[in-house]
Parts: C-alpha cells; sequence; structure tokens
C-alpha cells in the first residue's frame, strides 16, 4: 500500500472505443508486466460477465485509485457498483459520446439525493 | 424503557458517587460527539455542493474533449489503433494525499505527470495540432475528473463516518444517560429510604431510654421515701481503716 501510494496510483478507464482512446490520449494508459491493460474497450460484442469481471479485477488491484466508468456501461453492471463501498479505489461515472448524462442514475447522487434541496441542481 | 433498565450497583454512597462521575462523563462525551458530528455535517454538506457543480462542469468539459477528439479523427483518419496499441506507461497518475477533518482521514487525490508523453509523434503525417489539442482537452478532463474522485471519495467515508458519530450521540442520548440516571434515582430512593429507616430506629431507641430513666428514677424515689440512702462510699469520708496487722 505504502509502495503503491508512493509510486502513484493508475486510473482506470471502462468505456466506449472513444471514451478509451481519449483517455489513453490524455495519458491514462498503462500496460503492466503481465500485459494487462488499465483500460476496457466495451463493444456491442462484451459480454455483461465480461464487463464484470473487468471491474471486479480493477477494483482488486492495487495500483489503481480512480476507475472511470461510462454510464451507460455502469448501467449494465448497477448492482456491482452499488456493492462497492470502499472509498478507495474511486469509481466515478462519465458520460459517452452517445448516451447524455444522467444524474439521477449516478451512484454517487442518489445516495446523496434526500440530503440536499433540489434548488442545488439548478 | 422500564424501571427495571438500570446499572447493576448495590445502593451505597460510593456508588452514587461513582454513578455521578459517569453521568457527568456520558453527559461530556455526548457534548463532544455531538460537536464533532456537527463539524462532519459542515464539511460534508461544502463536499456535496461541491461535488454537484464539480459534476456539471466535467459534463461540459467530457463534451469539448469528445468533440476535439472527433475533431482529430476527422483530420487524420482512424487514429483509435495506433492510440491503442501502442500503450505503455501511463503518463498521468494520481497520489494520494491524506487530509484530517476532526480525526477522520479524508484521502485527497492529487494528478500528476509521470514520465514523457507517449504520443508524441502521432499525427506527425497530419492532424497533430488537433490531436494535440484532444490531449490538451482530455487532459483537462483527468484533471477534473481526479478532483471529483477526491471529492467522492471524502463524501463517501464521511458519509459512513457521520453515520456512526451520530448513531452514538443517539445511544448516548437516549440509552446510556437515561440508564444511568434511573441508576441514580434508584441509588437515592434506596438512600432516602435508609435514612427515614434509621430515624425512626433511633426515635424508637430514644423513647425506649426515656422510658428506662424514668422507671428508675420512680424507684430511687421508693426506695429514698423508705429512709433508705444508697449514697455511694467515697475516699472522702472520714473512714478509718482497720488495723490489720497490730490491734
Amino acid at each position: 500500500m505504502a509502495i503503491s501510494a508512493a509510486r502513484g496510483k493508475l486510473i482506470a478507464v471502462i468505456g466506449d472505443e472513444d471514451t478509451c482512446v481519449g483517455f489513453v490520449l490524455g495519458g491514462v494508459g498503462e500496460l503492466n508486466k503481465t500485459k494487462q491493460s488499465n483500460y476496457m474497450v466495451v463493444d456491442k460484442n462484451s459480454s455483461i460477465g465480461e464487463i464484470e469481471e473487468t471491474f471486479r479485477s480493477f477494483l482488486r488491484r492495487e495500483d489503481i485509485g480512480i476507475v472511470l466508468i461510462n454510464q451507460n456501461v455502469a448501467e449494465m453492471i448497477r448492482h456491482v457498483i452499488d456493492a462497492h463501498d470502499l472509498p478507495i479505489p474511486a469509481v466515478l461515472e462519465i458520460p459517452s459520446k452517445d448516451a447524455p448524462y444522467d444524474p439521477s442514475k449516478d451512484s454517487i447522487l442518489r445516495r446523496a439525493k434526500g440530503m440536499f434541496s433540489s434548488e442545488d441542481f439548478r | 424503557m422500564s424501571d427495571k433498565e438500570r446499572l447493576n450497583v448495590f445502593p451505597s454512597r460510593m456508588a452514587l458517587a461513582n454513578i455521578k462521575a459517569r453521568l457527568k462523563g456520558a453527559q461530556k462525551g455526548h457534548s463532544l460527539l455531538k460537536k464533532k458530528a456537527d463539524a462532519l455535517t459542515l464539511r460534508f454538506r461544502a463536499i456535496l455542493k461541491k461535488i454537484i457543480d464539480t459534476k456539471s462542469e466535467v459534463g461540459e468539459v467530457m463534451k469539448s474533449a469528445q468533440f476535439s477528439l472527433a475533431e482529430a479523427k476527422f483530420t487524420c483518419g482512424d487514429i483509435n489503433h495506433t492510440v491503442l496499441q501502442s500503450v505503455l506507461k501511463a503518463s498521468i497518475k494520481v497520489k494520494s494525499k491524506k487530509e484530517n477533518v476532526v480525526g477522520v482521514t479524508l484521502p485527497i487525490f492529487e494528478s500528476y505527470q509521470d514520465g514523457s508523453d507517449t504520443y508524441e509523434l502521432t499525427g506527425l503525417a497530419r492532424g497533430g495540432q488537433q490531436i494535440d489539442k484532444a490531449k490538451k482537452s482530455y487532459g483537462r478532463a483527468i484533471t477534473l475528473l481526479v478532483e471529483l474522485a477526491s471529492l467522492q471519495t471524502s463524501f463517501i467515508t464521511l458519509d459512513e463516518v457521520i453515520k456512526i458519530t451520530n448513531r452514538r450521540v443517539n445511544a448516548i442520548e437516549h440509552v446510556i444517560i437515561p440508564r444511568i440516571e434511573r441508576t441514580l434515582q434508584h441509588i437515592t430512593s434506596e438512600l432516602d429510604e435508609r435514612d427515614r429507616e434509621e430515624f425512626y430506629r433511633l426515635k424508637k431507641v430514644q423513647e425506649k431510654k426515656k422510658k428506662m430513666r424514668k422507671k428508675e428514677e420512680e424507684e430511687k424515689a421508693a426506695r429514698l421515701a423508705q429512709g433508705d440512702t444508697d449514697e455511694a462510699p467515697t475516699i472522702f469520708d472520714d473512714f478509718k481503716d482497720p488495723e490489720i496487722l497490730f490491734d
């Protein structure tokens, strides 16, 4: 833990091709020694089980601090995301190219609901 | 919440003092915990507001980032495979620092550049400018997302801690303090009862003694009337010792 914290943690991405390409271009991509990448490209051929497995393995990895996931993908494995209640790695839902962002679906915002008034949404 | 629910102590003065000290301790703890919960809630609300603001900002930034990527693709064709194939080392990483809010450690993420850009030469043939722009806008999105991640992490941690603290506050307020108060009441009533008993007993004894004294006096008066002075002899009386040896 201390070593990986000193080294700095990675940002993992699960999402469609464009999202992954964008973030990898931004410089988050990394292949580790066993040739495992820290991103997963979800296309129409990826099964839900596959996504779940990848997401879980990202959560298990010590060197990952933040997991970014497209909201439409997050919607597919919502139960796994809801079950994850540890602070690290932080799971962030991001909008994807072909699905606009819906705050009411976000795990965190749903938890936050009822704690603030509607005017905060604006 | 019956009357029976109280601490199991023997009602004595010492137990009373002990329980009083415990009550004081519980009240102090309650007020401290309440203050902690208030401080945490204050922080929590600030974070909540920031999360909502940042979330909407992220939406905007992501939109522009995606648009710039589309621009890059338009100028230099499909770069998806080039980008995904040449992944080797992450050039942006996150550090986690710790922040302390009333005894709760909150992790704060901070992104930093580590190593050189892997995609320096991507789009050298054409569209380099657009790719550079896309890179920059995604970089900005990443910074923002990292910020959001630390806010979110703090949010989850604080949520948990606030729940625990509130549970403790309520437990002290509604279970522990009433129990101690009931115990106090019990001990006080027992002690009072004992006091009354003691007082009654004292009265009884006094009465009896009075009676006995009266009787004695009456007897003495009767004897005096008969002419019997039963004054005990004292050494001050003129009394000669009888000679024992030389008569």
